[in-house]
């Protein structure tokens, strides 16, 4: 077969290989499973000891004082904030396009964007340092009446993540539960009780149906311009100050574009780890990698672009703080982690480009994980410079991050990378029913295909009886 | 007269599909398309060519929550923005409208979302105990097509049944 016309996924795989195959993938976890759950309980340790620290000897020790209030924390917040993005990409976005290759690998995809934000939330509260205030955020009725700043793009924020975060945890639980009604009547014991409870009594009547497509098509709705909206606030935590590198009008669409594009990264590094892992060659196709490379690469160059009107606007524009603030990112004490970022971010991902790249799963386990090094870079030189290098020379300080940001920082993927293992072996990480329904389209449009050669061909050949494969099932 | 349940399960939609036609063209007089639930691995919305178009109403819920969201939200943020002791602002509006479409729009989208969950539960009939007849093969790859029947229908069903080539046939006495 040829790779031009490779399958994304081959349409006689029987329905009852769908079922075995993913519900095998959440039984009995291997050796390396326990390994690498104990790896994330190890890097959470870390984090919580560093968090523990901060909390009795002060913030002092985090490195956040003037200039320096924000760096690691938020650099990272907004990381996560972007990384959450994927799930809402591939999962509504392509929905609504009816772009079915997206069917095998939106489940964990969705995952990912849930505990993301999960973990992205943690940063602003530990960045608290008083971390039992956090609630002063929220518009609760204060009998002194008082009310958060509702001015304030930090009171947005809490607003916007906490709508995006239960909203992306009902849409990944409403497109699970015919999933989770397949793991009811195949389960035993307690997993039986949970996954009766879980799966709502649902039994695939066409009027569940009906109601659950549409349900699920709202909230993609939702979903979409929710995902616009939390990155353009995240982006409004700079961009509604004055400091040189933060107040810019392409904010919102560059933190857009970065977090699609992290968040397309991260779904090619747990593609390669979970078809490896979980031996879903079948679903995992690399038919289905080159359309996610080729996706991730047409952000990567929208992101690109972008980088480039921002250097442009500054460069031609009167604000002589932002134009010294961008030579300073290019030749300053920032400048191996400006020029890692336009690497990784702009240069690396022309590997997508090549089919014979595209289709290696090493080398696009490995170039992910680069790309997204890239975006945590491009965090970084969004908050680090800008407040090392403002517009008071007095106030001038480099700074790196303190050994307690760095253990919080990477603690958070132990805390993710925890999540997620937990979810694979809980829930199906291949949503069943819409393969099944991938593999069903195609097969009648196979079928389909087939009557309409045999038709042409009638005229002039009349020896093109076949069988015709059954339509359900198989 | 005894009342049946009936379900005949089928391998393949497009036998399903045929006999619920049949159905549909009065094939067993005294029932109709009405009386069919299909019960399927996978959505089939061409069933609704037999079956009749069955509307959905969560639309309308989402929209009356995302506008209850809308007016809520502008009126919450705007009663908390002209509480006495806050108004003195320096020149700025009491109620900035720029800050609050943004909240308000986050409003909208939070309510129209929930709404959406809780009129999926309501509408689609969940919550409920499984049908005696369930069976198991309907989430694995067969498609089950349900009645509930007087006595005197049944046979002729399972005649029609048989004859699109059902691979199991369930039946069972309804509670009076």
């Amino acid at each position: 077969m040829s790779i031009v016309n490779e399958k994304d996924i081959n349409e006689q795989i029987a329905w009852a290989k769908i079922n075995a195959d993913v519900l095998s993938s959440m039984a009995n976890p291997r050796k390396a499973y326990w390994i690498s759950v104990a790896m994330c309980i190890a890097m959470v340790a870390c984090a919580v000891a560093a968090e523990a620290y901060q909390y009795n000897e002060g913030m002092g020790y985090a490195g956040l004082n003037n200039p320096h209030m924000w760096d690691m924390y938020i650099a990272s917040f907004v990381f996560w904030i972007g990384m959450s993005h994927s799930g809402t990409l591939l999962s509504a976005i392509l929905h609504i396009i009816h772009a079915d290759w997206r069917k095998p690998i939106y489940r964990f995809a969705e995952a990912m964007t849930t505990f993301s934000l999960m973990t992205a939330g943690f940063f602003p509260i530990i960045h608290l340092g008083r971390m039992w205030n956090m609630y002063w955020v929220l518009p609760y009725v204060s009998d002194r009446g008082h009310w958060p700043n509702f001015r304030s793009p930090l009171v947005w924020d809490a607003f916007a993540i906490s709508t995006y975060l239960s909203a992306s945890m009902l849409f990944l639980f409403v497109g699970m539960i015919p999933d989770l009604a397949i793991c009811r009547d195949n389960a035993k014991g307690w997993q039986k009780k949970l996954y009766s409870v879980l799966s709502l009594g649902w039994t695939g009547t066409d009027r569940q149906w009906r109601n659950f497509r549409k349900t699920y098509l709202l909230m993609a709705c939702f979903l979409i311009p929710l995902a616009v909206s939390v990155h353009s606030i995240v982006s409004s935590d700079f961009a509604m100050s004055i400091m040189p590198g933060w107040h810019i009008t392409t904010f919102p669409p560059y933190f857009v574009a970065g977090a699609l594009y992290s968040g397309c990264a991260a779904i090619i590094t747990l593609f390669v780890l979970l078809r490896y892992y979980f031996r879903f060659e079948e679903y995992m196709t690399k038919a289905i990698m080159e359309k996610t490379c080729k996706l991730t690469f047409a952000i990567a160059m929208v992101w690109t672009y972008l980088n480039l009107v921002e250097f442009a606007s500054i460069w031609y524009g009167h604000d002589m703080y932002s134009k010294e603030l961008l030579i300073a990112k290019a030749v300053g004490p920032y400048a191996w982690v400006f020029w890692s970022m336009i690497f990784c971010g702009s240069i690396l991902p022309f590997t997508l480009a090549f089919q014979k790249l595209r289709r290696s799963m090493p080398i696009m386990f490995v170039v992910s994980l680069f790309l997204n090094v890239g975006m945590f870079f491009e965090r970084w030189m969004i908050v680090a410079p800008t407040l090392s290098m403002s517009h008071e020379p007095h106030q001038w300080g480099v700074l790196w991050g303190s050994i307690i940001e760095w253990a919080i920082v990477f603690g958070s993927f132990g805390w993710f990378g925890l999540l997620f293992l937990v979810f694979v072996k809980v829930f199906p990480s291949v949503s069943m029913y819409e393969v099944k329904e991938m593999v069903y389209h195609r097969r009648r449009h196979l079928v389909n295909d087939d009557a309409a050669e045999k038709f042409h061909r009638r005229a002039s050949d009349s020896k093109t009886g076949t069988d015709e494969p059954g339509l359900e099932g198989a | 007269m005894k009342r049946y349940s009936i379900m005949a399960l089928f391998g393949d939609f497009d036998e399903a599909f045929e006999a619920i036609a049949d159905i549909r063209h009065a094939a067993v007089p005294g029932i109709t398309t009405d009386d069919v639930t299909l019960k399927s691995p996978i959505e089939h919305p061409e069933i609704e060519e037999v079956l009749g178009e069955r509307p959905v109403h969560i639309q309308k819920f989402t929209l009356g929550g995302a506008l209850f969201g809308l007016i809520f939200g502008f009126f919450f943020l705007a009663s908390a923005q002209a509480t006495f002791l806050v108004q003195p602002q320096g020149g700025k509006p009491v109620i900035p409208l720029p800050s609050n479409f943004v909240l308000v729009y986050e409003m909208l989208i939070f309510f129209g979302v929930w709404v959406t969950f809780f009129s999926f539960l309501f509408l689609s009939g969940l919550f409920r105990k499984p049908h005696p007849l369930y069976s198991e093969k309907v989430s694995l790859d067969q498609i089950g097509v349900l009645l509930e029947v007087d006595e005197d229908k049944l046979q002729p069903l399972k005649d029609l049944f048989t004859k699109h080539k059902a691979v199991e046939i369930r039946e069972g006495v309804l509670q009076q």
